[in-house]
């Protein structure tokens, strides 16, 4: 009743949280997130579009027709289809391995398989190129036997493969980890069998999370540029992939067909954004509380 | 009764009624043993049986010391870089509500996303000397494509997202009440922030920049194009490696690759270090 209720509300005005910064900061530190994200991140990915179409559109798509790209945008669609479903395998079962189960070295096993992430790519090449080149034991022999690794589609698939590695298993071991195993044994106790368990009860509950780890992988997959340049060859419309292709028709000074093989690239990492902000709007808490352990 | 099993004797697994562990497990490490273990066994082998005579022969070449110290030092100039503005961006997103939020939130994810080949010639557009950004530099005499500073500029852009997205989920987690107790005995905003907040957020900052810094070493596709890659000067350890395989020298490739992996394991586990001394001193719960 003592209080002076008016005279607080007047002073509200120049009050402000002391957990808070005052106005100006916070406009100055809006102000520099602006400046340098639309520096480093924004004009890059605008004059794409804008070099790429420098010479009018009928340029552009005269670019995206020619056979040797054509070639690459395959290639490109094949290595993806191949790397991205058997790594997306692997990933589904080292998270199930490793988070449905306590077994000695699970730190250990969790590290490597985080590995790929912390070798250059040009390094996740190399180890391709001394493996099967024709100075090793096991290029010759492949050679004799008429299979071709290097310089041909089966080394881009191992060095996508290599370099994509993580993305699905990373994703799925802390959701699952979160989640526990009392779905699982409550299926089992019900009559389940292992496999319906895994197909009813597990895959449903990891969907997302699952779709999450996949669009990033396939983003890298389809982007990967100096571990399959490495083990390429670089023989045009037969191993160059798009990432591949962009860097050839730069180097010859095609700098509108250069840009316009690299626009498809921008709007496959667009599409990949915007498919991964709307899961993270609509899953989010899910996704966050998995990740957050 | 589990933990009096466990010490009845030494088991590698503990037991479980959810089946397929020895299916999935055998599975796992096959298929990890095929596409990383032997690969990269193979690159360890290949450069030990160079010989120590062999090894620094190619470690001592002036060629690989510098273009090591040029991947070494552009990347952590652009790391620190990245932490600084990283961390802005960061608490922007964190504590600012304002109009593109969302969007800018998004495309802090761009350099995930964007093949780096892309983003490479990208960035050579813009600072070439008739580039948007690079003639604005010319008359300032400030040469930015095909020189050191070019290449850091494309390593600020490949490492911003592991700075914000590592620090971003532990300044969500900050409770008010700390910053109302510094507060409430009277720091200011700018001391509850340097004294209080960023402390505790030291663990997170150098996880952030432990990541940004190993991928920045290693990285390529992006920084081919804007370098310049003249040797001594802009060229970069992955691309003498390439450069190596083309003249065949796969002596020389292999001993350079195994010393930036020496370099970047020895690196991170300094930092892990410093990041567990960090943590138990100032790390919030975890």
């Amino acid at each position: 009743m003592a209080l002076d209720l008016p005279q607080t509300e007047s002073s509200a005005k120049v009050w402000h949280p002391a957990t808070t910064e005052s106005r100006a900061a916070r406009y100055a530190l809006i102000a520099i997130t602006l400046a340098f994200l639309g520096l480093f991140l924004f004009m890059p990915l605008v004059s794409v579009f804008v070099e790429a179409f420098r010479k009018g559109p009928a340029e552009y798509f005269a670019a995206l027709l020619e056979p040797d790209a054509r070639a690459a945008i395959r290639l490109t669609l094949l290595v993806a289809a191949t790397a991205v479903p058997l790594n997306l395998i692997f990933g589904v079962v080292a998270a199930w391995t490793i988070a449905k189960f306590e077994f000695k070295g699970k730190a250990f096993l969790t590290t490597l398989i985080d590995l790929p992430f912390s070798v250059s790519p040009v390094i996740s090449g190399l180890v391709y190129v001394l493996l099967f080149s024709s100075h090793s034991v096991l290029g010759p022999w492949l050679k004799s036997h008429g299979i071709e690794v290097l310089f041909a589609v089966p080394g881009i698939v191992l060095a996508t493969m290599f370099v994509t590695f993580p993305f699905v298993a990373r994703e799925l071991i802390p959701l699952m980890q979160h989640q526990g195993t009392t779905d699982e044994e409550a299926a089992l106790s019900l009559g389940a069998n292992g496999w319906q368990t895994f197909w009813h009860v597990t895959l449903p509950n990891i969907k997302w999370g699952l779709l999450y780890g996949v669009l990033l992988c396939n983003a890298r997959a389809m982007g990967e540029f100096g571990a399959v340049s490495v083990v390429s060859g670089h023989i045009r419309g037969l191993t160059n992939t798009m990432p591949l292709h962009v860097e050839i028709l730069y180097n010859e000074y095609n700098f509108v067909a250069a840009f316009a093989v690299a626009s498809l690239l921008a709007l496959l990492a667009l599409v990949t954004l915007v498919l991964k902000t709307l899961l993270e709007l609509k899953y989010g808490a899910e996704l966050r509380a998995a990740s957050g352990h | 009764m589990i933990s009096n099993l466990a010490k009845a004797g030494w088991r590698f697994k503990r037991p479980s009624v959810i089946p397929g562990f020895g299916l999935t497990l055998g599975f796992t490490l096959a298929y990890l043993a095929l596409i990383v273990l032997i690969p990269l066994t193979g690159l360890v082998w290949r450069s030990a049986s160079l010989g120590f005579t062999g090894f620094w022969q190619v470690a001592s070449d002036p060629r690989t010391v510098n273009a090591l110290k040029i991947s070494f030092g552009t990347a952590f100039v652009a790391a620190l870089i990245n932490v600084v503005f990283g961390v802005i961006v960061a608490w922007v997103l964190v504590r600012y509500r304002f109009p593109g939020r969302r969007i800018i939130d998004a495309i802090v994810d761009l350099p995930f996303a964007l093949p780096t080949a892309v983003a490479g010639i990208a960035l050579t557009s813009l600072y070439a000397k008739n580039g948007w950004i690079g003639q604005l530099l010319q008359p300032l005499g400030i040469k930015v494509a095909f020189t050191p500073i070019g290449i850091t500029i494309a390593l600020i852009f490949v490492g911003l997202p592991f700075v914000v997205r590592t620090v971003q989920p532990v300044m969500e987690e900050i409770r008010k009440e700390v910053e109302e107790a510094a507060a409430t005995l009277g720091a200011n905003r700018f001391q509850t922030i340097t004294r209080v907040l960023l402390p505790g957020l030291q663990p997170a900052i150098l996880t952030g920049f432990a990541l940004a810094f190993a991928r920045a070493v290693g990285e390529y596709g992006s920084v081919i194009f804007i370098a310049g890659n003249l040797p001594y000067v802009s060229e970069i350890a992955p691309l003498l490696i390439v450069i190596r395989l083309e003249e065949f020298d796969y002596a020389g490739a292999t001993a350079i690759a195994a010393i930036m992996l020496l370099l970047s394991f020895a690196m991170l586990f300094v930092i892990n270090l410093i990041q567990a001394w960090s943590r138990r001193r100032y790390g919030y719960g975890t």
